[in-house]
């Protein structure tokens, strides 16, 4: 098995569990037209990790490892995520109906994570792994437009009426402290930049400031504190809202797990 | 801030072109608050299926249309006029496709 898998499964389950809440909106958009739009974001996010995950089913090689298996059969102490992407869609420390669901937070969030994830992408270009490069390539066009999409929206909300504005800068308030663990290090992202493979996001973090320092100064907001508790989601530790995201997204595949379409 | 929030949303009418030499074409209509925000809607809504690769939007109330009631007189002189078909002429098989 490949040192760096474990790499690719974080940057796989980003992309899962992002795109599975994403999903939530499914049905449920604000309008139709951002309804289509969030479900475009999902399927790019899950078009994503499928590549990664069929990639750490090749490296493993071992006649059992399948993309299917990765996504569906793992459980949360497994799962390598930023705990950023698995929280409800909402500032409520525990909301409990998908109407407490507040799309400022889900674009505000998605405006975070893309962000960081252009840089990423781009800079995975040049990765040792030829894969995992031809992944980041396809990847980064994806993102971009990700990046342009919360972008435009949060500059609308934050430069929209007064209660767009409060509700996104509540957002900011509510996830900002999440982004602090983007730059923390960890040994599975230790072994794949030592191998070449992977990047260290810390090399990032001054155009990923750049980049939020200007959207917020353009939409008005006040870039929040980003101190307190540091979330440890890629090495497997993860808040209490992953386990239901995975409850829902994993219960079809284990009622029946020969399925085929 | 303090701007006043749209109720309504304006109508967009979206034109997608769908290979380089070919024109817009007509595809749809959409909402959106401004012209910007209709041509990423427009992305997202009718170019999913790889549909385009240039897409026009325009406010629908800049369209003046033509009256259904208006039909019979502005259209149906037409329906005689056969001689205004070219299918009078025979095309020199030098010609080839025209």
């Amino acid at each position: 098995m490949a040192a760096h898998s474990d790499y690719l499964l974080h940057l796989a389950d980003n992309a899962l569990i992002l795109g599975q809440r994403n999903a939530e909106w499914c049905g449920h958009g604000p309008i139709l037209e951002e309804d289509l739009a969030l479900a475009n974001n999902s399927l790019d996010l899950i078009g994503q990790a499928r590549l990664l995950y069929q990639h750490v089913a090749a490296l493993r090689n071992d006649g059992r490892t399948t993309e299917d298996l990765l996504a569906y059969f793992r459980d949360v102490p497994d799962f390598r995520n930023y705990t950023l992407l698995e929280l409800p869609h909402s500032t409520a420390l525990a909301p409990t109906a998908a109407g407490n669901r507040d799309y400022a937070v889900t674009i505000a969030r998605n405006f975070l994570y893309s962000a960081l994830m252009v840089l990423v992408w781009d800079a995975l270009k040049a990765s040792k792994d030829a894969q995992l490069a031809a992944i980041a390539a396809k990847s980064l066009k994806e993102t971009q437009y990700h990046l342009r999409h919360s972008r435009d929206w949060l500059l609308r909300m934050g430069d929209g009426t007064d209660e767009s504005h409060a509700r996104v800068q509540a957002a900011l308030e509510h996830l900002m402290p999440y982004t602090q663990e983007f730059w923390t290090s960890s040994a599975m992202e230790t072994v794949a930049i030592d191998g070449g493979v992977g990047v260290a996001t810390v090399s990032l973090q001054a155009a990923w400031n750049e980049v939020v320092n200007d959207t917020l100064a353009q939409a008005t907001l006040t870039r929040s504190s980003t101190d307190g508790h540091v979330s440890t989601g890629k090495q497997c530790l993860h808040s209490e809202h992953l386990g239901f995201v995975l409850a829902e997204m994993q219960s079809l595949a284990r009622v029946h797990p020969e399925a085929a379409w | 801030m303090n701007t006043p929030a749209l109720k309504e949303w304006p109508l967009w009418e979206v034109f997608v072109r769908s290979k380089q030499g070919l024109e817009h074409k007509h595809c749809g209509s959409l909402h959106a608050a401004d012209a910007q925000q209709a041509l990423q809607m427009a992305r997202d809504v009718y170019t999913r299926r790889q549909e385009g690769v240039s897409i026009w939007v325009l406010p629908s109330a800049s369209i003046t249309a033509s009256a259904p009631d208006d039909k019979e007189s502005m259209f149906e002189p037409a329906a005689d006029k056969i001689y205004r078909h070219p299918t009078f002429y025979e095309i020199p098989d030098e010609v080839g496709h025209m």
